[in-house]
């Protein structure tokens, strides 16, 4: 009596009511089902179904805007790891960060979320290149680029407000570099043009104590105020907005007609 | 090896530097007979030459200080990566551009009508682009380690201190710029100018494909933005600026005590005291009156004379209030370069100076 041919494991695996309860689809090796995998799956479907083949080669995207993607994914998981170990008071935050290195398992993490800071924001850079030299922000993709240019802008200050975390001379002292320039705002900072004018009699109305930098560092310089407002705003606040202009950015992309390829 | 060592610390600093980068800018893009450096033998010929100065460099111990540096190491690499892709998009731009002249479309458009499953295709070069990322940071993790330096003190302040080293490209427009322009005019200008791009760009042209003769003053404008005003601000901030901000060349020793004489003066100081020999007025109006009017001139009559002449086409293409705007940018965007060579040129510290107001340019 002949036997059966012997099925493999994984066949096995996809003929089970738990693999299909999951993909609703037979295996993707014809054209319906590589377009359900697409459609079926609330990751993927961020993509068309189909692509332009001109869109696909690395020649032409440098895989930028993906790479930026799948950074901003690795410091999400690294920094949710670290915030675990991490705590934003001018007490602890400095012996937290040593012994991120020293104490805690796999201690490479904050390695990985700090090259991965700054990888991401040479990606982010290099995309803008990209797209800037396809001429991909013309019509009708103006909009899109409008939102990159956000994106982009929040990317340095997703990495300018966690430079601040490890609170040591490094850190207080960039973001003290930095924020000083607040102080010049015009008008709203204490030592900008125009704030001089704007008082009642004697009594100026921005001041040391109330103007734009002060509202940034929570205190008149980079105290513990401002290591807790930049770390709310680093783990919080920004990446937040991110995500909600990243989910239009992408969105665009697909509406605005895909990857851009000559008219 | 020690000649040539002084033979580049002598060519770096500022004016001399940067005037070699701004011709080498123009040159490499507008000059049609050095277009060989847009090919892949001059690219691994002029990455070879890069790899070869920083591995010669390295064996430098003040160079070897300051580009190991942990925070460093990235914007090392960000110059290569910066450098390749300004290249690579050349030469596929190039590549395209011959493709036109010989009546061809470009090579995107041969692939542009074939559409392709994302599934396996797109997934597929997702899947490797992010198993190389994570390899590599994680590589990049085990072998070079973050920085971390003494706690936090704010009784101490070192120097140099620098911001981070994306906003130093900023930090060095301090050198020429009050913080009110350096900080938050310019930075707030970069932003807007980028956004606005899409609606001030008159040229159709060029979209979806690499090209450079379709797009040769957009790319010049943007490349001069972001390789020069840019990038090389930042490598500046970053390699070349130590102690009290002073200058410093690649090799040289980060000497605290490096003395660099401060002979910088305003405009009104050299009109009313030098050219008049008189007193500075009083009245700050009066004091700053010719700075003012050559500032409202810059704005006001640049414009309007570059609209009759070399923008013409533009302002005929634009309307009024689009041309207005890309030329206020522009102007914006050149005042740096102006202000560089002022300063090297006259010691020119401002032009117009209300430190009553804090209002100095």
């Amino acid at each position: 009596m002949a036997e059966a041919p012997k099925k493999s494991l994984f066949a096995l695996l996809r003929e089970s009511q738990v693999w299909n309860s999951i993909f609703r689809h037979g295996p993707p090796d014809n054209t319906r089902n590589r377009s359900l995998a697409v459609l079926t799956n609330v990751f993927l479907h961020l993509h068309p179904v189909k692509v332009r083949k001109s869109g696909l080669r690395l020649k032409y995207t440098w895989c930028a805007g993906g790479t930026t993607f799948f950074l901003f994914l690795v410091e999400t998981v690294t920094g949710l790891l670290l915030m675990f170990y991490y705590r934003p008071t001018s007490e602890y935050a400095f012996s937290d960060i040593l012994d991120l290195r020293s104490q805690v398992p796999l201690g490479i993490m904050r390695e990985i979320h700090r090259w991965g800071a700054h990888a991401m924001v040479i990606a982010v850079w290099l995309h803008m290149l990209r797209v800037f030299m396809t001429g991909s922000y013309k019509p009708p993709r103006e909009f899109n680029w409008n939102i990159g240019v956000l994106l982009l802008v929040l990317t340095l200050l997703l990495s300018f407000t966690g430079y601040l975390l490890p609170w040591d001379q490094l850190a207080m002292w960039a973001v003290t570099v930095g924020s000083n320039m607040a102080r010049a705002t015009p008008f709203l900072g204490n030592e900008g043009p125009g704030a001089a004018l704007l008082k009642v009699g004697d009594i100026s109305l921005v001041h040391a104590g109330d103007d734009a930098r002060f509202a940034l560092l929570a205190g008149r310089f980079v105290g513990s105020g401002a290591l807790l407002r930049f770390y709310v705003l680093h783990c919080v606040g920004i990446p937040l907005v991110a995500a909600v202009l990243m989910a239009v950015h992408f969105w665009r992309v697909r509406k605005d007609g895909g990857i851009s390829g000559p008219l | 090896m020690q000649g040539f060592k002084a033979a580049v610390d002598g060519i770096c600093n500022p004016p001399i530097l940067f005037s070699l980068i701004f011709a080498l800018f123009f040159v490499a893009f507008l000059w049609k007979r050095v277009h060989w450096i847009w090919t892949p033998k001059a690219c691994i010929l002029l990455l070879t030459a890069g790899l070869a100065f920083v591995g010669f460099g390295l064996t430098d111990p003040n160079f070897h200080a300051i580009l190991t540096k942990p925070d460093n190491v990235p914007i090392v690499g960000m110059l290569f990566l910066v450098g390749f892709f300004s290249w690579l998009s050349m030469y596929l731009g190039l590549k395209n551009d011959r493709r036109t002249a010989a009546n061809l479309p470009p090579v995107e458009k041969l692939e542009s009508e074939i559409k392709i499953l994302v599934w396996p295709d797109l997934v597929y070069t997702e899947m490797l682009c992010m198993i190389l990322w994570s390899v590599l940071l994680i590589v990049w993790s085990i072998y070079l380690k973050a920085p971390i330096e003494e706690p936090a003190n704010p009784a101490k302040t070192p120097n140099p201190s620098k911001a981070p080293w994306y906003f130093l490209g900023l930090q060095e427009m301090l050198v020429y710029y009050d913080p009110w322009i350096a900080g938050v005019l310019l930075p707030g200008l970069i932003i807007v100018g980028l956004m606005a791009l899409p609606y001030i760009d008159p040229n159709k042209k060029g979209n979806g494909y690499f090209t450079f003769a379709e797009r040769k003053w957009e790319i010049l404008t943007f490349q001069f933005g972001f390789l020069v005003l840019w990038v090389m601000m930042i490598i500046t901030g970053t390699f070349f600026r130590g102690p009290n901000q002073n200058f410093f060349g690649p090799f040289e020793h980060w000497d605290v005590h490096k003395l660099v004489p401060l002979s910088n003066i305003n405009l009104s100081e050299v009109i009313w005291v030098r050219v008049f020999n008189v007193g500075l007025p009083q009245n700050w109006l009066v004091r700053e009156s010719f700075g003012i009017t050559l500032v409202l001139a810059y704005f006001l009559l640049v414009p309007m004379v570059l609209g009759r002449t070399l923008f013409k086409s533009f302002f005929e293409k634009m309307g009024m209030v689009r041309y207005q705007i890309l030329v206020f940018l522009l102007l914006c965007m050149v005042s740096l370069p102006i202000k560089m060579y002022l300063r090297w040129l006259f010691n020119m510290h401002y032009v117009v100076a209300i430190p009553e107001y804090f209002f100095n340019i």
